[in-house]
């Protein structure tokens, strides 16, 4: 497989490494908000670093992707496939950035001392405003179940290019051969 | 190979393959559903329980779920630098650190009469000057009826007012406290309880434990208590048949000059429970001066300082820590769901109900 067949090295890492965290964050955040048990407080105290660590990968990610182009989709795509494709990458990108910055905003809003663990602790990005408080909270629900819904068309589109078309998408991020056109290269 | 194109031959076992990816969205949606309690509605989550508390004290949008009836107050903790060996934060080093706090009584009902419980409370906001913050809530209770969130649950359900009386059925909380023995302590308390005639000559204690954490990474079991001081008097009782004396006598008090409590940190012995606010510590346990609350300003709640302020009782500085305590991680949760109610009604979020113009 050509080099420009697949994402650069350090894309694949970042995107995988990526995935499994903000899969984390999805699962930790919305099984916090409906947990009273003493599990409640462990949660918290990982949404809020784990989040933060995704807001800086996200930054240093989109940098990368701005300077390394992606490799292109397969050439008899349809149209609207592939524009669904840079739809939904681009708005990945904006949830990764955008949800981490409202959770730091709203505990900003909110009066809440934005600590991490460890004694680190975050300086607010807006002034205390408990109406901005509920609207950053209410949008950071929201916007989280988007998230999720965009990972769910995401991870079925991908699987899709891997199993029913076999085009060498998937590989594109997996990194792997494709076992099945190699006999035809 | 040089471009990426569909591979011409039908994949072997298409539906098979259709099936794999159907069950992994679906999958993934079901996990997540359950994770986030639409497919798991028996789980106890902080929405139930304040579900169950605005039950019981009725729908006052923009108003907290518990304590909805209160008053803000200002003033400062001056430290004497005695917990300083015991914990690093910094509002025990010697000093002065601001204080926000509120005294209220307990219930959902911000128009409640302030004798119908014999329970007051103490919430402080601590502000420290490099903008950490110490939040505490206490209760002049010496102890807690319940141990963990699914008896607060159990008993606030007991307690909802008959609709024929306006009062809990006693046949229900009667049931509640047969099974549940843990609440002895309290039921003993609460035998002796009168509702005072003012937030000022109070005690009010956390009742949860927590943990100070010194310089040499020790932790030390505590539960703190505020003991009011000779302050500026009152005129006595309150006059038959008014409801809202307790304002009426703080703002007088702090009129002649400001309300002082000590704050007391109690340190466990060994063996002591820290994880059960049900159990009382003996009396003759170490008890450290740690200084002096001083208030001297109090002003109407609708908008007061305090309005907007959750009074989580895990937001802790450096050098205070939380215990095992169950109680604690379900106020956190319990009050982040009723802070958040509270202040999307205030912001007029679609979906929530409209506060109503008087705000007491
Ligand atoms: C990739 C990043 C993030 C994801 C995917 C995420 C996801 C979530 C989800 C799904 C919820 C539950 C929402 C609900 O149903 O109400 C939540 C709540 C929350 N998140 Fe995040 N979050 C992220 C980043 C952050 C960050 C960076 C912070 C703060 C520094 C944060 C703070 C919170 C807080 C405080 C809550 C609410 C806790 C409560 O009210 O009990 N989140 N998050
Ligand atoms: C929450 C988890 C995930 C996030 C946030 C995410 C995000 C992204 C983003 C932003 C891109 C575009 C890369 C770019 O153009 O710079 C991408 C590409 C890709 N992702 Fe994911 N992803 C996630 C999970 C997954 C999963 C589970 C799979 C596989 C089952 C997957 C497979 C792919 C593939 C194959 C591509 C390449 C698409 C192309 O060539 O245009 N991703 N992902
Ligand atoms: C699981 C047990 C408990 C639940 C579910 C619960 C629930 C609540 C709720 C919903 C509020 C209103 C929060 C807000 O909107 O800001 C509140 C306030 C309060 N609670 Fe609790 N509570 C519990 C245990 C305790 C305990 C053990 C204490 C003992 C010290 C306590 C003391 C207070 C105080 C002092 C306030 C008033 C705070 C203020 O003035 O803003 N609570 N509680």
């Amino acid at each position: 497989m050509s080099r420009a067949d697949t994402f650069h090295w350090f894309a694949r890492l970042l995107h995988w490494l990526m995935a499994a965290m903000i899969l984390s964050m999805l699962f930790i955040g919305a099984g916090m908000v409906t947990s009273v048990e003493s599990k409640y407080l462990w949660l918290v105290s990982i949404h809020k670093p784990l989040g933060i660590a995704v807001f800086v990968l996200a930054l240093i990610r989109l940098g990368f992707r701005l300077t390394h182009p992606a490799p292109p989709l397969p050439a008899d795509m349809p149209l609207w496939q592939k524009l669904a494709a840079h739809a939904s990458h681009w708005l990945l990108y904006a949830l990764m950035i955008g949800l981490p910055l409202i959770g730091w905003a709203m505990l900003s809003a909110g009066n809440y001392p934005v600590t991490l663990g460890g004694g680190l602790r975050l300086p607010p990005i807006v002034p205390a405003d408990a109406l901005l408080f509920a609207w950053l909270r209410e949008a950071h629900r929201y916007l989280a179940w988007l998230f999720f819904l965009t990972f769910l068309a995401h991870m079925g589109a991908a699987l899709m290019h891997g199993l029913i078309r076999r085009d060498g998408v998937l590989q594109s991020m997996t990194g792997g051969r494709r076992p099945e056109r190699s006999d035809i290269a | 190979m040089t471009e990426k194109r569909q591979d011409p031959r039908p994949p072997a076992h298409a539906a098979g393959r259709w099936a794999l990816i159907g069950l992994a969205v679906v999958g993934a949606a079901a996990v997540f559903g359950y994770v986030g309690g639409w497919l798991a509605p028996e789980r106890l989550t902080p929405k139930r329980i304040i579900n169950a508390l605005q039950a019981n004290g009725g729908d006052y949008p923009g108003f907290r779920r518990n304590h909805a009836k209160g008053i803000c107050v200002t003033g400062r903790f001056e430290s004497n630098g005695e917990l300083a060996k015991y914990s690093t934060a910094a509002v025990f080093a010697p000093g002065s650190t601001p204080v926000v706090g509120r005294l209220a009584i307990p219930g959902g009902n911000p128009y409640a009469g302030d004798s119908s419980a014999p329970i007051r409370s103490f919430a402080l906001r601590f502000d420290m000057a490099d903008g950490e913050q110490w939040r505490t809530g206490m209760n002049a209770m010496t102890v807690f009826p319940v141990s963990d969130p699914k008896a607060f649950y159990e008993l606030t359900v007991a307690t909802h007012p008959d609709p024929s009386t306006g009062k809990p059925d006693p046949a229900k909380a009667g049931a509640f406290f047969k099974s549940h023995p843990e609440s002895a302590a309290f039921l003993d308390w609460i035998k002796t309880a009168k509702p005072s005639a003012s937030y000022v000559p109070e005690t009010y204690r956390s009742i949860n434990a927590f943990y100070l954490r010194d310089a040499q990474g020790e932790r030390h079991a505590v539960r703190w208590m505020l003991v009011p001081d000779k302050g500026p008097e009152g005129d006595g009782g309150a006059a038959a048949g008014d409801t809202d004396y307790l304002a009426a006598d703080l703002m007088k008090r702090l009129g002649q000059g400001p309300a002082r409590w000590h704050l007391q940190m109690v340190f466990a012995n060994p063996g002591d429970p820290v994880d059960d606010a049900t159990k009382i510590w003996p009396d003759d346990r170490r008890t450290v001066d740690a200084g002096t609350l001083v208030i001297d300003a109090a002003e109407a709640q609708a908008d007061g300082p305090c309005r907007d302020v959750n009074y989580d009782p895990t937001i802790l500085p450096r050098g205070i820590e939380v215990s095992g305590d169950p109680l604690l991680a379900a106020r956190s949760s319990a009050y982040a769901d009723s802070y958040l109610r509270r202040t999307s009604e205030e912001a007029h979020v679609p979906g929530t109900a409209r506060p109503k113009e008087a705000h007491p």
